[in-house]
């Protein structure tokens, strides 16, 4: 094929261009032909189509997401926030800790290890980019009916691709969740969450300033896969007799990312830098109109110096490619000498491919010949924005309450605990935890399955931080707007449970296709809960991802916003745990159980999804995450209870270390156990400190019972006996016979 | 005294080896694959991780790094190496320890925290426990599972050369349950578990792994 240039384009303004394929409307072209005042080149067309696509523009979440600013928290901790690759917050003693949750789904389904592994790469690499060491990683999965054959496909395949490039990296995987429904079946949810840190002067930008400065490209060659992973295949729905779409999947090389890490450190660690970004979704089109448009626009580059891994990949696929482990920077001249040597030493690829020039426009040439020159903030920034028609979804009037089986007398009791407990959403997740390194770097204070996971930052002080990720996808079917707010809460409380102080928020919003109203309204009010929710607890969000076309066919996902919270501990030797650390200990609830069974695991073990979420008692979680703080020196234990409920909540507790319970419920027990009513944590003290506790949730105006004692080998409810040997084996066989 | 951590392209837990000689207090030293330098250290620790990938078998090209070929030297006269996971491995390919660490038997990744009996306390890095003592110290690895010969094996069990041993429940399919062994001096030792993830009751299972390194500390000075 010839080459498409600049001069060929304006000869040919009638050639037919396949802009469909790639992924675009008619309009967005004949938007494209207006921005260029001519047709664009075949390269041109494969930067817009790439930067244009839903995943890289927001086009369809744009005007929604806007909420974020307007809602804006003043905080003081906020040092980056939306737009850049992620968020950073002042934690305090001059550090500054950067992170955030992207969504890999599309890739994962298709091949289940490499969707994953890379998904863990390429947010590894955002939080690198901002200048900052990456910490740990957290892993949210969601999974069709876990009995289901092709769940058995993807699930092993998921979990041994993050195991396999995050153990790796050498970066501890300190928590995440794995979830069952049946809406995620053919659309299984993989978002992975990492955070870094850095000191505040070493925060990078993505900008190329300075006439005269280089662009370097560092890190693998590039390759043909990932072509269009961005644009068609995260931006469409899958649907059935539809070519395979492998090769639109990236393939992970961790340890070339590994050395990457320790290079890009060590090149910020002398300052060598002007701006650098990685390469992602839309790779090199992405990098270069970022850079050229977060500067004053101008850049030329040399396509043909890109180092290849096939040598016959034409200019628009090079544009295209999403090959892993690359990074750009832009480099004064004086400082390459030095630059080049660190990437010698780490035995990193590293090229000169361009220059930063004055003017606005951003050319490429290949071989001297123009093939793009185009303005390079209408690639980046100026994509399309659509105000998609929204309806409230004809189900919300259809809904009816759930019928449970409500337990009530001993043998009742046992039999249902040990059933929900053993259900695949409830039962023990070591089978996947265990693929996860989370020891590494020595730093690992709290991981899963506690209710957040915290990282010492720094051995002399103590200071740490803690993250939670959480999301209640059926709440948010129920009522998105209250659906997120009671996500963010509980990741609150789960932060405040394990003693750290909630301070910033991030997300990832997975939800079915834009084009269906009814998803775009539960999208819409899901932006709306959570820019309220944000302003009301007074936490900036930092930054997100949002994740469209999670359906096949009309089956849309349940709308699913991950939200994770970050928190600051100030020393980590006072954080608590959830297992009850030995016998003779006063147990307590603090917050009080309602009878609402909608959305609990309990209805949905029961084929059962319930009418009405609770509502977010905001003033209720303040006051309890107050308490949480204040009386972290009372607490020999402390657990949140979310899914499944006190039972869930207690099987945890006493399984840990194998020290049991007798509880005693006064109420409503099948409401007691297992509703899943919000703003409630079971905290375990010495009777000594059963006063102060007492005194302490009278300050803040938490309800408070007292419902037992630690000790014995048997969890003991209202009568039932369960041995903590049969209770453990119920919890921690259901993935083994799953999946081996 | 100066203990080396050696960081070969993909080492993960160099920093931690690194912190464990410090809190063991010992003066850690950083040592790099691609020097043959030693740095005057008197013991060296090749740490745990994935180097090179890891893409062919573990340790095989790490095991040609020049600092490599002065371990091995000085390891033959007597110098203490600890080779601690992917360390072991490549003790391994360099034959300074024999058999092979192959992929576990359920082919998964661990990360466990693994009960362990220590086995023979006259090694330098070893001789702070007691005989027999249970410790508890995570495993975390894909191809731990410790395969050598019969003849090898009955002269490993005939000889005291096994170091540590799964106790309770072997992770992942290694004979003799073994976790880790020394060469027939005893100066070189490799273990699968990473003692210097318990060093710390605060981010580790125990602190039993401290004393891999309290132990070459005071061997050293006793010399």
């Amino acid at each position: 094929m010839s080459l498409d240039t600049v001069a060929v384009a304006q000869s040919t303004p009638d050639n037919s261009q396949p802009w469909k394929e790639l992924g675009l409307k008619q309009d967005e072209y004949e938007n494209i032909r207006q921005i260029l005042g001519r047709r664009p080149t075949s390269s041109e067309l494969a930067m817009y189509s790439v930067m244009w696509s839903e995943h890289c523009s927001y086009k369809s979440s744009k005007i929604h997401l806007k909420q974020f600013g307007e809602k804006a928290v003043k905080s003081d901790a906020l040092l980056v926030g939306i737009g850049e690759n992620a968020g950073v917050v002042d934690i305090g003693q001059g550090y500054a800790v950067t992170f955030k949750i992207e969504s890999h789904n599309h890739p994962s389904f298709v091949e289940p290890y490499q969707g994953a592994a890379t998904g863990v790469g390429g947010i590894v690499r955002d939080i690198l980019t901002m200048g900052a060491r990456p910490i740990a990683v957290m892993d949210p999965l969601r999974f069709g009916p876990a009995d289901a054959p092709d769940t058995r496909r993807v699930l092993p395949g998921i979990v041994a691709g993050v195991g396999g490039y995050g153990n790796c990296l050498g970066l501890p995987n300190i928590g995440g969740e794995v979830v069952f429904d049946e809406t995620y079946a053919g659309n299984p949810l993989v978002n992975a969450l990492c955070v870094g840190v850095m000191k505040h002067s070493d925060i990078k930008l993505a900008t190329a300033h300075g006439t005269g400065n280089l662009v370097v490209l560092f890190g693998a060659k590039t390759g043909g896969d990932g072509i269009g992973g961005v644009s068609v295949l995260a931006s469409e729905t899958f649907a059935s007799g539809k070519a395979a779409k492998r090769p639109a999947v990236q393939v992970g090389d961790p340890f070339a990312e590994k050395v990457l890490i320790e290079c890009s450190l060590e090149i910020f660690a002398e300052d060598l830098v002007v701006g650098i970004q990685d390469l992602g979704g839309a790779g090199l089109s992405c990098a270069t109109s970022e850079l050229a448009s977060g500067g004053s626009g101008g850049m030329d580059i040399q396509l043909e110096k890109v180092p290849l891994r096939d040598p016959s990949l034409s200019p628009e696929e090079i544009l295209m490619s999403e090959s892993q482990e690359r990074m750009c920077a832009i480099i004064e001249p004086s400082k390459l000498a030095r630059f080049m040597q660190i990437c010698k030493k780490w035995d990193v690829t590293a090229t000169v491919i361009g220059q930063v020039t004055e003017g606005d426009r951003l050319h490429i040439t290949w071989n001297g010949e123009l093939i793009v020159d185009v303005p390079p903030r209408t690639v980046a920034h100026d994509g399309p924005v659509y105000n998609r028609p929204m309806q409230r979804p004809a189900y919300l009037d259809s809904l009816t309450p759930a019928k449970v089986p409500m337990p009530q007398t001993p043998a009742e009791i046992k039999e249902a605990i040990l059933k929900l407990i053993a259900s695949p959403n409830i039962a023990d997740k070591s089978w996947v935890t265990d693929q996860y390194d989370r020891y590494v770097r020595g730093d690992t204070v709290v991981s899963q399955p506690e209710d957040s996971g915290m990282i010492r930052i720094d051995e002399q002080t103590h200071l740490g931080v803690a993250i939670s990720t959480d999301a209640n996808a059926r709440w948010s079917y129920l009522d998105p707007y209250e659906g997120v707010k009671l996500a963010l809460l509980e990741s609150c409380r789960n932060i405040a449970v394990t003693g750290a102080k909630p301070l910033a928020i991030t997300n990832c919003l997975n939800f079915g296709s834009p084009e269906d109203p009814g998803v775009m309204w539960q999208f819409a009010e899901t932006v709306r809960g959570l820019a309220d929710i944000a302003l009301e607890m007074g936490l900036p969000v930092t930054g997100g991802n949002v994740s469209f076309y999670n359906q096949t066919g009309s089956v849309a996902i349940l709308p699913t916003p991950v939200i994770g919270v970050l928190g600051v501990i100030q020393d980590v030797r006072t954080r608590t745990k959830m297992g009850l650390p030995k016998a003779g200990l006063d147990i307590y609830q603090l917050g009080t159980t309602d009878n609402n069974f909608s959305g609990s695991e309990w209805a949905h073990i029961h084929g059962q999804m319930g009418d009405t979420a609770p509502k977010a008692d905001v003033d209720h979680e303040t006051r309890l995450v107050k308490l949480l703080l204040e009386g972290q020196g009372l607490f020999a234990a402390a657990h949140d209870l979310s899914d499944g409920g006190f039972a869930a909540g207690i099987t945890e507790m006493v399984l840990k270390n194998n020290v049991g319970a007798t509880i005693e419920f006064v109420g409503d027990i099948a409401a007691e156990l297992f509703a899943q009513t919000p703003g409630r944590v079971v905290v375990a003290v010495e009777p000594k400190d059963s006063d102060a506790l007492k005194a302490l949730a009278a300050k803040h105006g938490i309800a408070i019972a007292r419902l037992g004692q630690s000790g014995g080998d048997v969890l003991t409810i209202n009568g039932a006996h369960i041995p903590l040997v049969e209770l453990r084996k119920a919890h921690t066989e259901t993935f083994h016979k799953l999946f081996g | 005294m100066r203990i080396g951590v050696v960081t070969f392209p993909g080492s993960l837990d160099d920093s931690s080896a690194l912190r464990a000689i410090r809190l063991a207090g010992g003066d850690p030293v950083s040592l790099f694959h691609a020097s043959d330098d030693l740095k005057e250290v008197q013991a060296v620790v090749l740490p745990g991780g994935f180097s090179y990938g890891d893409y062919l078998r573990c340790g095989a090209i790490s095991r040609f790094a020049p600092i490599m070929e002065s371990i091995i030297v000085a390891a033959e006269h007597g110098f203490p190496v600890l080779g601690i996971c992917n360390g072991f491995q490549i003790l391994t390919e360099s034959h300074l320890l024999p058999g092979a660490l192959i992929r576990n038997q359920d082919l998964h990744f661990v990360c466990t925290d693994q009960p362990l009996t220590v086995e023979n306390t006259s090694t330098p890095w070893t001789n702070g426990y007691t005989q027999g003592q249970r410790i508890v110290v995570p495993i975390k690895n894909g191809e731990g599972s410790f395969q050598a010969s019969a003849e090898t094996l009955q002269q490993l069990e005939d000889e005291g050369r096994v170091v540590l041993r799964y106790a309770d429940k072997n992770p992942n399919g290694s004979q003799n349950n073994i976790a880790g062994i020394s060469n027939a001096r005893g100066n070189v030792v490799g273990v699968m578990p990473h003692p210097e993830q318990a060093i710390e009751d605060l981010t580790g299972p125990s602190e039993d792994g401290l004393t891999f390194f309290t132990s070459i500390l005071h061997s050293l000075v006793g010399r």
